[in-house]
């Protein structure tokens, strides 16, 4: 990565609840990760989470998010956002806290952005169809996704529930004025391609989860297809109305 | 023109009106129910008042809408009243709960500000 000047800071945000059994390994990873002409910086978000999570996190970092109150992904995800904005970072990931996030993906996800091709780059499971696939049943859901933001905006995300991405500065500014509480990334999607921001998607290999439980239970997916869709649509109407400028 | 509403009934909705008007008055001046909060019940019970005074009222006006059974629109209004009140609770909900986001999220960043000074 050539880059003229000075180098690029990177935030990588860890949403965390109940993640006590992945948070050290996660923070480990990331450790190992070292781009030439890039600072990285983790930054752990404890969603108020029942478990050890925050004295996990204090033991290995003191830069952290705690928030008083659970959120819920997106108002974890936001508060990193907001900080990233307000350190003056150039790049922020969204990273998760479970583990299933590779570290060492992190250099070829941020790279269309050094490069200036992309404000967003996400992590696709589908792209090359390697590593942990997801169950039938969330599998259904992201192709019924993929076929809902096609056939609305035109383009095609293949993992537009992948909470692995990399948003440039102007992306970030975006999302601190506004971004979905619960199950963001796919409503997420539609804010970006309405605001004319380009995207990109990079083929990454991820892990299942290794402790703890995901943020979706199965059953709860019939409920999360209904919420997200009706998030899709009436962010649609809400940008189209507003003449595709932001989000509120 | 035969009543619909007879005395005993009458009676007991001057009553009831009132100690509903006197219950919400006391709310306020407490300070556990916010005046633009409390306007919409103060005029529920100024509408329940004026029927409950005004013995025809409920007849001539059943009658001017075409509906044959004067009850009915007692609880039609009431209905109404209360679903778009429940949608106005909803909205104040939703706006609540943005400001909560935001708070915790500022709280949060502040608090970590402060942690890297300390450090």
């Amino acid at each position: 990565m050539e880059q003229t000047g000075t180098s690029k800071n990177v935030l990588i945000i860890i949403p965390c609840y109940n993640e006590e059994g992945n948070i050290a390994k996660v923070l480990a990873s990331l450790r190992s990760v070292s781009i030439p002409g890039v600072n990285i910086r983790a930054l752990p978000v404890n969603d108020s989470s029942k478990d050890n999570t925050l004295l996990e996190i204090k033991k290995l970092t003191s830069v952290y998010i705690n928030l008083p109150i659970n959120l819920g992904i997106g108002g974890a995800v936001q508060a990193g956002y907001k900080y990233a904005l307000k350190n003056n970072f150039d790049i922020a990931v969204q990273f998760d806290g479970d583990g299933q996030h590779p570290a060492d993906y992190i250099a070829r996800l941020i790279e269309p952005i050094l490069n200036n091709e992309s404000n967003v780059v996400i992590g696709s499971r589908f792209l090359d169809k390697q590593g942990f696939q997801s169950s039938a049943l969330r599998r259904f859901g992201i192709n019924y996704f993929k076929y809902l933001i096609k056939f609305m905006l035109g383009v095609t995300v293949t993992d537009s529930t992948s909470g692995f991405r990399a948003l440039d500065k102007k992306t970030i500014r975006l999302v601190c004025d506004y971004y979905p509480d619960t199950y963001p990334e796919p409503e997420a999607i539609v804010i970006y391609t309405l605001n004319a921001l380009k995207i990109k998607e990079i083929p990454v290999v991820m892990k299942d989860r290794e402790s703890g439980q995901s943020s979706i239970g199965s059953f709860s997916s019939i409920y999360y297809m209904i919420k997200v869709t009706l998030g899709i649509l009436f962010i649609y109407i809400r940008l189209k109305g507003n003449g595709k400028r932001s989000a509120l | 023109m035969e009543n619909v509403v007879p005395y005993k009934i009458q009676l007991l909705s001057i009553v009831g009106s009132l100690l509903f008007m006197l219950f919400i008055f006391r709310l306020i001046v407490k300070g556990k129910l916010r005046e633009e909060y409390s306007i919409v019940w103060i005029v529920c019970t100024l509408f329940l008042m004026v029927f409950a005074f005004w013995r025809n009222g409920l007849d001539i006006v059943a009658k001017l809408l075409g509906v044959y059974y004067a009850p009915a629109l007692v609880f039609l209004g009431a209905i109404f009243a209360i679903i778009i009140f429940l949608v106005h609770l909803s909205v104040i909900n939703s706006k609540l709960q943005k400001q909560m986001k935001d708070l915790a999220q500022e709280h949060a960043l502040l608090k970590a500000e402060l942690q890297k000074k300390d450090a």
